[in-house]
């Protein structure tokens, strides 16, 4: 029988199934579980219909939380539901958990295992998710791979409404979630089959129903409840069984088969590994492959983790083995071990007291952790662990892949061994997000996949930033399925798409000997040799590597691809690497580019042909003859000027080494110190600005708009311009009160993204030729030597005296930015809101972050933008969760506070020491402005001073605590996705509260991070993953909610529009003794349109009244005044204008014209009256109290 | 009284028909305008620029962040088979076609050869019954010789009539050295009619804000002049339809351009200056005067006034300008 082979993701395998066989998806998005839900959403919005011949209904909730309080209903009234989450997200739901399974309601959850956020957050894979729910009364079925997260799902489901157990079906994140690997579908019919028509019967009979009424969710008290929670007992007994039937059935219906605990090695083995997920693969395909060379070992894969069966697992385990070595994906601090381990401790023991082992033998079992956070585990950390199991005394309790030199936990591996098949095809390319390396690859895998016999696998890794990417893919083409869930370290084939990777990273120590090198140069084939780094033209040579060049830009302009390069990328790899013949291939490529692009156009698809037509006629090898080394070396990674940390720690991450990282390197409790992403230095701009003096009017405004703090403004004495650098261009300072001062305005060019909004904003002209500006992009790499001097020269000129900056657009744009050079995307609307934060009060402020694009470009790992200023002080910046960030705040408020209130008695208790007077002068202390602030600091000195540790009994604490005399400021900063939908219990409450808080929400509309799902700050009209027909429901008025408390400050405003009203609303929201929220439009690529015409889209954005701008200021009243203050004017410009712009609109209105025009006009109606609404505000009289 | 006319092909009732416009952006205009009694319209023009524009804005704007980030594989929902831009033009035609009778005649501007052009295949298929080729030709090079430009706009005309199987009409400029020589060339390219001409939208200058700003300049009856010569030259010597196209404000200006030789009058300012009804009063006036003239048809008006039928062609020729300069006095 020939089967149908298909190619993709395990989210995608899955998903397919989990939508088919349900009615309800109630759903929140989640990184990795994400794409599950989207795929679900786009085939409802396709009216696709399930196995039932209905459309399930896609959900999208305000947190998982909620979205497992829809699935508890919909299963309590008799519909079949499903949903997908990880991590947070599933301890969100665990509440629901419990009571879903106390009511015995049949349902699966499929779940990307993910890392639990704890010491930080990481959206890569483990078990500490799935592990955190053995004791909910789930049943827990794992797959290892795309091919089994299809059939467990199925498998997942079928059980489930059979046992009545509600299952987590869960696979590893991002290892199998986002792997693409060959596969079997799964049709309709055999789906069919395998459901129970029967317990989809009975389902409905339970339901919840006034037509037969019963309650569920009844308050027991002792006398009954735990008689009552007993008697589901049988149906966990009968669980395993049911599960093992339906698997047999699978078997019949598709002829792959599972089991319950699948054994895989010698017959006779003697070492064991026990293990559940995707390490399974490379555990067994390891043991296979020692087995082979005389070994005598083995894997018991764990399918059926929860109800655990004991008969299954000792049926299943060879009585041979003498050692095992049970390796867990999660980490439980304290525990005598980890969950598996201890699992299988308890079952061998009962065991042997219950009879069923029967055997003398008494294996020796130990545990290890591996693979925390998607950790690579390779077939050498599986060697290396059998290896631990032949010696006498093998470490009881171990950790592998890491180097532990603290608790010496680690057990060390050959990093050389490799089970690599020569039948496999494999190669590896290096590129840049934007450059569609990844979506190529996507491409070549599929081409070879459909094309070929061979099997497929593909994997993309990505680095931490929004702007400027890498990304590295990892493809495995062979004649039999691909059981390798680990990154290539030796291709055949490496291709680097970017040039400038070749002197950061070791591209060539990923090529094997006798391989093939593919390089996008400018330089031709007698010239590259001299642009590679000694390295890479050692390694070259000693093995022998093939190298081809060639100049794909060139390519790309001269056949209209722009900065594209992926279509000719891709025809060199098949061109050379030979996986399928040439002219085949080209055909192939052609086909799909017919089939990807085919609905876009014409013109498009022709575009991409004539570059394949191009690419082999550019396509060289070059000839190496010698290999003379001139010394050329790669860039070191940062400056050897870098604190030492950054030198050893920062650096070794950023060079792509972090995992060579030991555990001593790193604090133990997550510890890491700011301002280092100075120290990266990523030269991404193609084009930077650059300053024209005679122009300038010295505004300040491109500073402030700037998203990653690249580009600054100073003052400074004239008399220092004798010391800059030959071409540091200053200008006499045009200020009164600052004569005799110099003016410079000078880029970070390696810093700066080129994303041209400095440019955009500036209004100085040329007057005898008004297309050039102040400021004018230009090529970065002529530019860079120079400007980095400058750069220099610059950050040592004196930063200015603050007291004498006043608190306007152009003072503001003089103060050190705190936050800087983040990985932000290019011409982010986001992070200007934050620099200025930073600006104004960065030496006093706390953040609370909530996770989401903030707390990635602001917190992501290697480098941390929120930087410190000459004295040391700068932003404290942490990040909880999701969905506490309000409360999270909250906290660091009340206990600053509280540790000021002990830091003023301790100062009354010092008094005697300290001097009444300055004692008086410290208490009694206005801290309202930056002079307040600033003379504060000034007495905490003195205090310091006068206040020798041992001159009290409460010297000691007093200086432990003074600074907290100085105010502290609290901002909860977050999206929109938390402050409208997953915080906004936690936000309503935190402004309830009426405490002295400072809310700052970036709304971009949409959630960001997690790739644009709806939120309830997302516009009527606008199209939105979950809402891909156009959002129905207009944006919630989250000031107007808020505000209507009355006890707060709330803002909106919009930098690109009035950047004045921004800098009055963060003064005034500080400055209000009670909570502020201020909430800043922010510009997004989730809207779709270039970003370099952010500000212009802000304009009409207010200008249209789709963001009306307003200052709502309590402390009004008190005058007589509204507390309301109107900042924009009736909207006067068309709506239309506004949206015509933005891809989010527009393609309602390609898409669905009647219904965008029907929502435009509800949209234009709702927009004006709530300006009415805001007016009748801002002009009705306050009635005094 | 007869007035129909027959322009590229198709019958029409009277010879007013709506010029490329935002006429036609609202359904309800145009229902207002075929209330008026318009024949067809021309819809506004889709061009070259903007289809090769939102091509690379798709791809610069919208893929270019696709597969970049671990978390966010895309940012928008169903971007893959997102055109951005020129369908909606598509969708358009097939509106209007749904909610009036008219004929539509598509519009399709450009003046490069490029893949655009195979948006005049999409044009007939969206149901356009006819399609305007808009030759706005501005040539900014100083080393491109004017045969040189001229020989690229008869190749678009080429492939663009060659593509489809619908009539071609091209609208063109009175800025070539030749008219005649260049109508020629157009009908041995396939076309089926031309247009009287193109108005160049001319920039202004925003002298506080220093830059170009451009608006719309309604057109006046003196404009018609041009057009008249011109059509009264083409009348008799070429087999294209001949529509006229600015200037034509009032009942006498379109006798003047019918009896020049004009199959088809296009109106756009006189409508956008008094609405959509004013068409009606239009067709009345001149029905009025052709009667008041004892004319039993417009068809007998046709190209009375051409050069080949003036009883003074040397007015429409060179004489015509050392007359006017003999009869000047200053």
């Amino acid at each position: 029988m020939t089967l149908e082979r298909k190619i993709t993701d395990a989210n995608e395998a899955c998903a397919n199934v989990a939508y088919r066989l349900s009615e309800t998806i109630a759903i929140y998005p989640i990184t990795p579980s994400s794409p599950m839900a989207e795929h679900c959403d786009e085939w409802a919005s396709e009216a696709r219909p399930n196995l039932f011949g209905t459309v399930p209904e896609v959900v999208e909730m305000q947190s998982e939380g909620g979205a497992a309080g829809v699935l508890h209903g919909a299963l309590q009234v008799g519909s079949l539901a499903t949903s997908f989450t990880a991590s947070q997200g599933l301890l969100l739901m665990i509440p629901n958990l419990y009571k879903i399974a106390g009511e015995l309601h049949p349902f699966c959850l499929h779940v990307t295992a993910r890392t639990l956020a704890s010491h930080a957050l990481s959206i890569f894979g483990d078990h500490q998710d799935v592990m955190a729910c053995r004791q909910t009364g789930f049943a827990l079925l794992a797959s290892n791979n795309v091919q089994e997260a299809q059939d467990m799902a199925a498998v997942g489901h079928a059980a489930s409404l059979e046992s009545r157990v509600p299952f987590i079906h869960f696979f590893d994140g991002f290892r199998t979630s986002h792997e693409i690997n060959t596969y079997t579908p799964i049709s309709d019919e055999a789906l069919r089959a395998l459901i129970s028509e029967e317990a989809i019967t009975a389902h409905r009979n339970r339901a919840l129903t006034p037509d037969r009424p019963q309650i569920r969710g009844t308050a027991q008290n002792p006398d009954v409840f735990f008689q009552a929670r007993e008697a589901c007992n049988p149906y966990y007994d009968a669980c395993p069984k049911i599960v093992e039937k339906v698997l047999a059935r699978f078997e019949k219906i598709t002829g792959r088969q599972y089991k319950l605990f699948e054994y895989s090695g010698h017959p006779n083995a003697e070492e064991v590994i026990i293990i559940i997920g995707s390490g399974a693969e490379t555990c067994e395909e390891t043991s296979l492959w020692l087995n082979a060379r005389g070994a005598k070992t083995g894997v018991l894969k764990v399918r059926l983790l929860r109800p655990f069966s004991l008969s299954h697992f000792i049926e299943a385990l060879p009585t041979s083995v003498r050692s095992i070595a049970v390796l867990d994906r999660t980490k439980e601090p304290g525990a005598l071990g980890e969950p598996l381990y201890m699992d299988v401790r308890t079952a061998m023991e009962d065991a042997r007291d219950t009879g069923i082992w029967t055997l003398d033998n008494h294996p020796r079992i130990i545990g290890g952790r591996y693979g925390l956070s998607s950790k690579e585990f390779t077939p050498a950390m599986v060697q290396a662990v059998y290896l631990e199991l032949k010696k006498p005394s093998p470490k009881r309790s171990f950790t592998i892949g890491i180097r532990d030199d603290v608790t010496h936990l680690s057990l060390s591996y050959d990093e050389t061994f490799t089970i690599e098949s020569p039948a496999v095809k494999r190669a590896v390319f290096f590129g840049l997000g934007a450059d569609g390396t990844v979506g190529a690859n996507k491409n070549s895998v599929k081409i070879i996949g459909d094309e070929t016999d061979y099997f497929a696998q593909a994997y993309f890794v990505y680095d931490s930033k929004k702007s400027g990417s890498m990304t590295v893919s990892h493809l495995r083409f062979g004649p039999a399925p691909i059981r390798a869930p680990y990154l290539i370290k030796d291709a055949q084939f490496v291709g680097c798409h970017q040039f400038v990777f070749m002197d950061r990273y070791d591209v060539v120590g990923h090529c094997e000997a006798g391989g093939v090198l593919l390089l996008n140069t400018l330089h031709d084939a007698n010239t590259v040799w001299n642009h590679l780094p000694d390295d890479a033209r050692q390694q070259i040579h000693t093995k022998g590597i093939r190298l081809f060049i060639i100049d794909a830009a060139k390519v790309a302009r001269s056949t209209g691809m722009g900065a594209r390069i992926n279509t000719i990328m891709q025809t060199c790899y098949f061109a050379i690497s030979g996986v399928l013949p040439r002219d085949e291939a080209i055909a192939k490529i052609k086909e799909s580019v017919a089939k990807t692009y085919g609905r876009k156009g014409e013109s498009v698809v022709r575009k991409n042909w004539e570059a394949i037509d191009h690419t082999l006629a550019n396509l060289f090898e070059v000839k190496i003859s010698d290999i003379k080394l001139n010394g050329y070396l790669r860039k070191p990674t940062v400056s050897p000027d870098a604190p030492e940390f950054v030198r050893n720690v920062t650096a070794m991450m950023l060079a792509g080494l972090g995992d060579r990282l030991p555990v001593s390197a790193f604090s133990v409790d997550g510890t890491w110190p700011t301002d280092t992403a100075r120290w990266e230095k990523r030269s991404i701009a193609a084009s930077i600005p650059v300053w024209e003096p005679d122009l300038c009017i010295q505004c300040n405004k491109c500073v402030f708009v700037c998203p990653h703090s690249a580009i600054r403004a100073k003052f400074y004495p004239d008399t220092l311009c004798a010391d800059a650098p030959d071409g540091f261009k200053h200008m006499p300072f045009k200020s009164r009160e600052k004569p005799n001062h110099a003016y410079s305005l000078q880029v970070a060019p390696e810093d700066c993204t080129g994303c041209e909004l400095c440019v955009t904003v500036c209004p100085a002209k040329d007057k005898s030729s008004p297309n050039r500006k102040a400021i004018n992009m230009a090529p970065q790499e002529p530019l860079v030597e120079c400007e980095r001097t400058y750069y220099d020269h610059f950050l040592k000129l004196p930063e200015p005296n603050v007291l004498t900056l006043d608190e306007t657009v152009k003072g503001t744009q003089f103060r050190q930015p705190l936050f800087e050079y983040s990985g932000a995307c290019s011409g982010c609307g986001e992070t200007p809101y934050i620099k200025l934060l930073t600006q104004l009060y960065g030496d006093r402020l706390v953040i609370a972050n909530a996770t989401g694009c903030s707390s990635i470009y602001g917190g992501n790992l290697p480098t941390t933008p929120y930087s410190k200023n000459h004295d040391g002080r700068g932003p404290a910046w942490s990040n909880s969760l999701f969905e506490d960030n309000a409360e999270y705040g909250l906290g660091m408020r009340v206990a600053i506070d509280r540790l000021a209130d002990r830091a003023l008695w301790l100062l009354a208790q010092c008094a005697s020491v300290i001097g009444d007077a300055l004692v008086e002068n410290i208490t009694l202390a206005n801290q309202d402005t930056e002079q307040g602030i600033l003379i504060q600091r000034g007495r905490i000195m003195a205090l310091r001073e006068r206040l020798a540790p041992k001159s009290h009994p409460h010297a000691s604490e007093l200086l432990l605590l003074a600074d907290y005399l100085v105010r502290k400021t609290v901002w909860i900063i977050g999206g929109d996705g938390w402050a409208y939908d997953i915080g906004y219990g936690g936000l309503d409450h935190v402004v309830a509260s009426g405490r002295d808080i400072n809310i700052l929400v970036l709304d971009t509309g949409v959630y960001s991070n997690t790739g644009g799902q709806q939120s309830k700050a997302t516009p009527l009209g606008a199209i939105a993953k979950f809402a891909s027909n156009g959002k129905a429901s207009p944006k919630k008025d989250l000031g107007l909610l808020l505000g209507s408390y009355g006890n707060a400050y709330v803002a909106q405003i919009a930098f690109g529009a009035k950047d004045s009203q921004t800098v009055q609303a963060f003064t005034e929201a500080e400055s209000f003794k009670g909570p502020s929220l201020v909430i800043a439009y922010s510009h997004c690529i989730a809207h779709g349109y270039n970003m370099n015409a952010g500000l212009e889209q802000q304009k009409l954005a207010v200008s249209s009244g789709f963001f009306p701008l307003y200052r709502n200021d309590p402390r009004r009243i008190a005058s007589g005044e509204p507390a309301m203050k109107l900042d924009s004017p009736a909207p006067k410009t068309a709506l239309s204008q506004f949206m015509e712009n933005e891809a989010r609109f527009k393609m309602l209105m390609q898409r669905d014209p009647d219904r965008s025009r029907e929502l435009t006009t509800q949209s234009q109606a709702q927009l004006r009256e709530r300006y009415a609404h805001y007016e009748k505000l801002a002009t009705k009289t306050p009635t005094t109290p | 009284m007869n007035l129909s006319t027959t322009y590229l092909g198709l019958p029409l009732p009277h010879p007013f028909i709506i010029g490329a416009s935002p006429l036609n952006y609202k359904l309800d205009t145009v229902r207002r305008l075929e209330d008026a009694g318009a024949t067809a319209i021309v819809m506004h023009s889709l061009f070259e620029e903007q289809i090769t524009h939102f091509q690379r804005g798709v791809e610069y704007h919208l893929h270019a962040h696709e597969y970049s980030v671990s978390e966010a594989t895309t940012y928008l929902p169903g971007t893959s088979s997102f055109r951005f831009g020129p369908d909606e033009y598509l969708a358009h035609i097939a509106r209007l076609k749904q909610s009036c009778s008219l004929p539509v005649i598509a519009s399709l501007n450009g003046t490069n050869e490029g893949t655009w052009i195979d948006w005049a295949k999409l044009l007939e298929n969206a149901g356009a019954d006819a399609l305007e080729l808009n030759l706005y030709l501005l040539p900014t090079s100083d080393e491109e010789p004017g045969g040189v430009i001229e020989q690229r706009c008869f190749q678009i005309a080429r492939l663009v009539c060659q593509s489809v199987r619908i009539p071609v009409a091209v609208k063109i400029s009175p800025y070539y050295t030749s008219i005649p020589h260049f109508v020629r060339r157009l009908e041995i390219a396939g076309a089926a009619g031309v247009v009287l001409f193109n108005r160049f939208l001319q920039p202004d200058i925003d002298t506080e804000d220093l830059k170009h700003t451009t608006h719309l300049e309604l057109s006046t009856s003196s404009e018609l002049l041009p057009r008249l010569r011109w059509l009264a030259m083409l009348r008799g010597r070429t087999t294209l339809s001949l529509a006229v196209t600015g200037g034509v404000h009032t009942a006498e200006d379109a006798v003047k351009a019918i009896m020049s030789g004009a199959d088809a009058i296009q109106l756009v300012s006189v409508l956008l200056r008094h609405g959509p009804e004013k068409l009606a009063e239009l067709r009345q006036q001149l029905e009025n005067w052709l009667t008041e003239h004892e004319y039993h048809s417009l068809q007998q008006m046709k190209g009375s006034m051409s050069a080949q039928k003036t009883p003074n062609p040397d007015q429409l020729a060179r004489t015509n300008y050392l007359q006017i300069l003999q009869s000047w006095r200053a």
